[in-house]
């Protein structure tokens, strides 16, 4: 019988710490997923769009985009 | 109707707070207790003489005025910051500063919390709150969520900074390093903290723009981190609730190790994550270049969130923590080295193709100097952590130089960076009042941490080595005063460093300010932007 510290420390070492790098991996997969390329040109480019004022309305900004 | 509600509690507030000055048992929390019984009074008082006013409704524009505001109260509380910070330096030089009339509440032990409260999260602090609230909603193409919810974030943090400040000088503090507010400040801090969140989630909700920008993801792990750490490490019993002092849940190592934990990722997300949402919005901006590589960004978001988390034990290497956990933030903190240069790399080659702008541009000098130095701090900080290496620098002076070339150097500059690109589009001016003054501001500064840093890379490792130098027979060489004798000159150097670097930030608050108040405002905008 293990006690609960012992117990904990063995799960986040193993499967919890296994269950993160997994996700880690996922994230950089997705990153370069395929035509990511293309999307993240276009989300590069936020921070010039709307400087001076909120967009109005959904229809201006996918115009815009 | 909600102004009613609002006097009926601050009335019970300004009461409350009159009843608990009376019964404080010390004197901490009874100045607290007045400051709070006027601000509630004063605030009462305020909405009382505006209420049934006819409410001007809010435009559809960005809200900026809290902006403005933030950019205020990070020039000035940057300014007190550096102020405490190079007198306490020129006290450990001249140790006859410690004047006499100020023991008590003024000597060195008491201001140098004051000193790094005041840098990291009144100055830091107002940077990040003011910027993150531009940057989102720039991003987002959305006003700010929650109307005056974002003045209260912003009053209530100055009201967290005043309570802190004057509550270590009059003695009331928990001991632990970058938290050393009692729990009724930490209880204050972390309702402002919330409400700052809520803010910050409900802007990017109703976002415009289908992504969220990069820059927004890290603001949000610093919001969400900060307030996760916070609470953590601040579990405290108060002894009374008509007294400052408090108990902590954690004891022995354990209080250590989630001392560390918490002092490490304050590193971690409020100087690191929250400074690179910065980078990832003004670098850009200043450069009128999208970021380098938008992938890589978010491969370092990820890496970095994964990874620092884990690094806080390598400040506690050599004590009673298990050497397990003392290899695990060893390692945690050299693989780290990676991402943060992932981010580096991220920053500066967002200029490939406009490096001229350095030539021309003093800003983005500041800005790539900013990357330079976190560059230069990200690969020192995980070598100090090696076991080994930090045998010898450990309780040394070169802890001090790294902490200062990472929040000099970066965390400063890139403020100073956001806070000359903010102003004449805060203000609307045409341009800033003189450029010829930002680079003197950009050199003084640079000679001033290189002096600061310097200085402290030897006499740190000079005291490092003295301390562990042991004759034929095994004995200690030198006694701890030789040591502080050793280091005389390089404390000067320091305080002089620190001088150069205050200097320059005066010279920001002036340049700052004539512009403000001198600049020509710039041409109206044209009604419809152009299409892109």
């Amino acid at each position: 019988m293990q006690d609960t510290y012992s117990m904990l420390r063995e799960f986040a070492d193993s499967w919890v710490m296994l269950a993160i790098l997994l996700f880690f991996l996922g994230t950089v997969v997705w990153a370069f997923r395929p035509g990511s390329t293309r999307e993240y040109e276009d989300t590069g480019q936020i921070p010039f769009r709307h400087d001076d004022k909120p967009a109005d309305t959904d229809a201006e900004t996918k115009e815009a985009l | 109707m909600w102004n009613y509600f609002k006097l009926a509690v601050l009335a019970v507030i300004t009461v409350l707070a009159a009843i608990a000055a009376n019964y404080a048992r010390d004197l901490a929390y009874q100045v607290h207790a007045i400051i709070v019984m006027l601000v509630a009074g004063g605030l009462f008082l305020w909405t009382v003489r505006h209420t049934d006013e006819p409410v001007v409704p809010s435009g559809p524009e960005y809200m900026d005025e809290v902006v403005r505001a933030g950019v205020i109260a990070t020039v000035f509380w940057g300014i007190v910051g550096f102020l405490v910070g190079v007198y306490i330096a020129s006290e450990l030089a001249f140790p006859a500063l410690n004047f006499q009339w100020l023991q008590g509440y003024g000597n060195f032990g008491r201001l140098r919390p004051l000193h790094t409260s005041a840098v990291i999260f009144a100055f830091g602090g107002n940077a990040l709150i003011a910027t993150s609230f531009y940057v989102v909603q720039r991003t987002s193409a959305a006003r700010l969520f929650g109307g005056g919810l974002a003045w209260f974030v912003f009053w209530g943090y100055q009201l967290f900074i005043v309570l802190a400040a004057t509550g270590y000088l009059l003695g009331a503090t928990q001991s632990k390093e970058y938290a050393e507010p009692e729990w009724y400040v930490d209880w204050w801090l972390t309702t402002v903290w919330v409400a700052y969140l809520v803010v910050f989630l409900g802007t990017i909700y109703k976002r415009k723009e289908k992504h969220i920008y990069v820059a927004n993801w890290f603001y949000l792990s610093f919001i969400v981190t900060i307030a996760m750490l916070h609470v953590i490490n601040n579990l405290a019993l108060p002894v009374s609730i008509f007294g400052s002092k408090s108990v902590q849940v954690f004891s022995g190592v354990q209080d250590a190790m989630v001392q560390w934990w918490y002092g490490h990722n304050a590193v971690g997300f409020f100087l690191t994550a929250g400074f690179l949402g910065m980078m990832y919005y003004f670098v850009p901006k200043q450069a009128e270049r999208p970021i380098f590589s938008y992938k890589l960004s978010i491969v370092h978001f990820w890496a970095l969130i994964f990874l620092y988390i884990w690094a806080g034990p390598h400040h506690l290497h050599y004590t009673a923590l298990p050497d397990w956990a003392g290899t695990l933030g060893m390692v945690m903190s050299v693989i780290l080295w990676m991402p943060s240069w992932g981010g580096m790399i991220n920053g500066l080659m967002t200029l490939s193709g406009a490096w001229d702008k350095l030539r021309t541009d003093p800003i983005i000098r500041m800005m790539v100097i900013s990357i330079g130095f976190y560059g230069m701090s990200t690969f020192e900080g995980p070598m100090m952590s090696i076991r080994a290496v930090n045998s010898l620098s450990h309780y040394t002076d070169w802890t001090i130089g790294h902490v200062h070339s990472g929040a000099l150097g970066w965390n400063g500059m890139i403020t100073f960076g956001a806070l000359y690109f903010l102003t004449p589009r805060l203000w609307n001016k045409e341009r800033l009042y003189s450029l010829r003054l930002v680079n003197w501001h950009f050199w003084l500064a640079t000679i001033g941490i290189i002096l600061y840093a310097a200085s402290m890379w030897v006499t740190g490792i000079m005291e490092g080595l003295m301390w562990r130098e042991v004759d034929a027979n095994g004995f200690l060489v030198n006694s701890f005063a030789d040591t502080v004798a050793a280091k005389f000159p390089m404390y000067v150097v320091r305080a002089t460093g620190g001088g150069l670097y205050l200097t320059g930030a005066l010279i920001m608050a002036y340049n700052l300010w004539m512009t403000v108040r001198r600049v020509p405002a710039a041409a109206e905008a044209p009604a419809v932007a152009p299409a892109e």
